[in-house]
């Protein structure tokens, strides 16, 4: 059998059968969905194994996961009696055979439906995003713990609890109506886009798991941008957004997995068909006369992505990130912002500017002045340097610092 | 940390005093420059509102008239309110507002 296969088909169809059968069985039945669709990749693994792969394994898939479905229902008196009654179809309550529809357009639906109901504002970030790894995407526990450097344990209780607080709270499975959407698409847009950062920004080791954190996370705006109704300005330019940053994956981080800074990156490994995918996303996002912050971040990504240094690149960045710091306050942003303010006005400038900052317990706040300094008062730049070579954590941060470092005496 | 209240005046009206449109345009850079290095340093107290340039004002005499107003000379451009440790630190933010570049001037008071 080929080995790829099965664990190809539980990334792509584990989430959407549960979809489909949690949208079936309401959110107290959860785990019944996730029993259901894993007994039927028990099934395939040892059914295949003997008999061979079926011509449509996706469709077997389907079929036995309706059958177990079916069984369950008649195995289980309590299921019936209890459930029967709450469920969606309400047609089936006088046909006894229930109909489970896995057409496409359930499919999505009921993706779109379990979205909304992961990314409930009942739980903490932290929670929605492991949540969202596990039931719309697949992951396993051991996965979204090596993601999350953390452990399997502190993971699996996370998901569980989250599970019973959307319990607790009764959150309804159900395709949201317009005015829902517009009061949780925010909240929906941020679980995404930061299951995306902890894909793109991780220091785990693991740059297939990262890389898939990333893609899934694509897949699921891409969910919203299928939908009419979720298919909004935002949402596409969170698309570009990750299209941009994705474009880079390849040169961002050495082998070893160490950061490749902006201006020393191979531009032959940036992925120019995301590009041109990140800018056609960037143009849908255009209409309407709403701008996110996934609006301004996208753009400035997009002028990323032009690696020949211009005055009129660096005056759109500085512009942007002026929109951005406005908007929300974000210590990283405040950083990025003045970085560009140097590459529009120079050292001096920027330097008085960056002495006003207040962020005196950041590494980065160092090493920006650290840049600063560099070829203006080495002297002081290497002090930076050093200081934020203390205030620094990850072996990958000090390898950033002691490069410049090195770098900064080799001119001396 | 307090919060001071910071008007922006300026003359609107008198012709000759008014910017060239690249003059404008220069000018407005200025003030998103200003306003995001404000809010690198989180000194904004409060999301910037933008007001239209219009408005109306209100006396016994003429009961309610459309701005701008030529009676009075300098007119609000806008507001903002920072935080600051006190009047000094205030001043010191509002040397840098582009207003003063165009003749106009800021009026602080400190919220009690």
């Amino acid at each position: 059998m080929n080995q790829e296969l099965l664990p190809n088909l539980f990334r792509s169809e584990y989430q959407k059968i549960v979809s489909v059968l949690c949208n079936l069985f309401g959110i107290h039945h959860i785990e019944i969905a996730e029993d259901i669709v894993s007994d039927t990749f028990l099934t395939a693994s040892e059914t295949w194994a003997i008999k061979g792969i079926p011509e449509n394994p996706t469709a077997w898939l389907y079929t036995v996961a309706k059958n177990k479905t079916k069984n369950y229902f008649k195995r289980n008196d309590v299921f019936e009696k209890k459930i029967v009654t709450e469920i969606k179809y309400n047609s089936t309550l006088s046909n006894p055979e229930i109909e489970i529809d896995m057409s496409d357009k359930n499919i999505t639906d009921s993706q779109l439906a379990m979205l909304f109901t992961v990314c409930n504002p009942s739980n903490s970030d932290e929670a929605q995003i492991a949540l969202a790894l596990n039931l719309l995407c697949g992951f396993g526990i051991s996965e979204i713990a090596d993601a999350f450097l953390s452990n399997k344990e502190v993971i699996y209780k996370r998901i569980n609890r989250a599970k019973e607080k959307l319990k607790e709270e009764n959150i309804k499975i159900q395709n949201p109506n317009p005015t829902e959407i517009k009061e949780r698409i925010d909240t929906v847009l941020k679980t995404i886009y930061l299951l995306y950062s902890e894909g793109y920004y991780s220091t785990s080791q693991n740059t297939t798991l990262r890389k898939d954190l990333c893609a899934e996370a694509m897949r699921l705006v891409y969910l919203l941008i299928q939908n009419q109704t979720t298919n909004l300005p935002a949402t596409n330019a969170l698309m570009a957004l990750m299209c941009f940053h994705s474009s880079r994956f390849d040169a961002r981080i050495t082998q070893n997995g160490e950061i490749i800074l902006y201006q020393d990156q191979d531009e032959s490994l940036w992925n120019q068909e995301l590009i041109d995918k990140g800018t056609y996303f960037l143009s849908q996002s255009s209409s309407g006369n709403t701008l996110s912050k996934y609006h301004l971040e996208a753009g400035i990504a997009y002028w990323h992505t032009q690696k020949k240094d211009t005055p009129e690149k660096w005056q759109h960045i500085l512009e942007l990130y002026n929109n951005l710091i406005i908007l929300e306050y974000s210590p990283i942003v405040v950083l990025n912002r003045t970085y560009a303010l140097s590459k529009v006005k120079g050292k001096q400038e920027s330097i008085s500017e960056a002495e006003k900052l207040n962020l005196t317990n950041n590494h980065f706040y160092y090493s920006l002045l650290g840049n600063l300094y560099s070829g203006y008062d080495n002297k002081k730049a290497l002090q930076h340097f050093q200081t934020a070579l203390g205030l620094a954590k990850t072996t990958s941060d000090k390898n950033v610092i002691t490069k410049n470092i090195d770098r900064l005496c080799l001119k001396d | 940390m307090n919060e001071f209240i910071l008007i922006f005046r300026r003359d609107f009206t008198t012709k000759e005093n008014q910017p060239s449109p690249e003059e404008l345009q220069q000018h407005l850079k200025q003030w998103q420059n200003w306003f995001g290095s404000l809010a690198a340093q989180d000194k904004l107290a409060r999301p910037l509102q933008r007001w239209d340039g219009q408005g109306k004002l209100v006396s016994k005499a003429k009961g309610v008239t459309d701005g701008p107003f030529v009676e009075i000379k300098e007119s609000i451009g806008g507001l903002i309110i920072i935080k600051a440790k006190d009047y000094d630190e205030a001043a010191e933010i509002a040397q840098g507002c582009p207003v003063l570049n165009l003749g106009g001037n800021v009026e602080i008071r400190q919220a009690l």
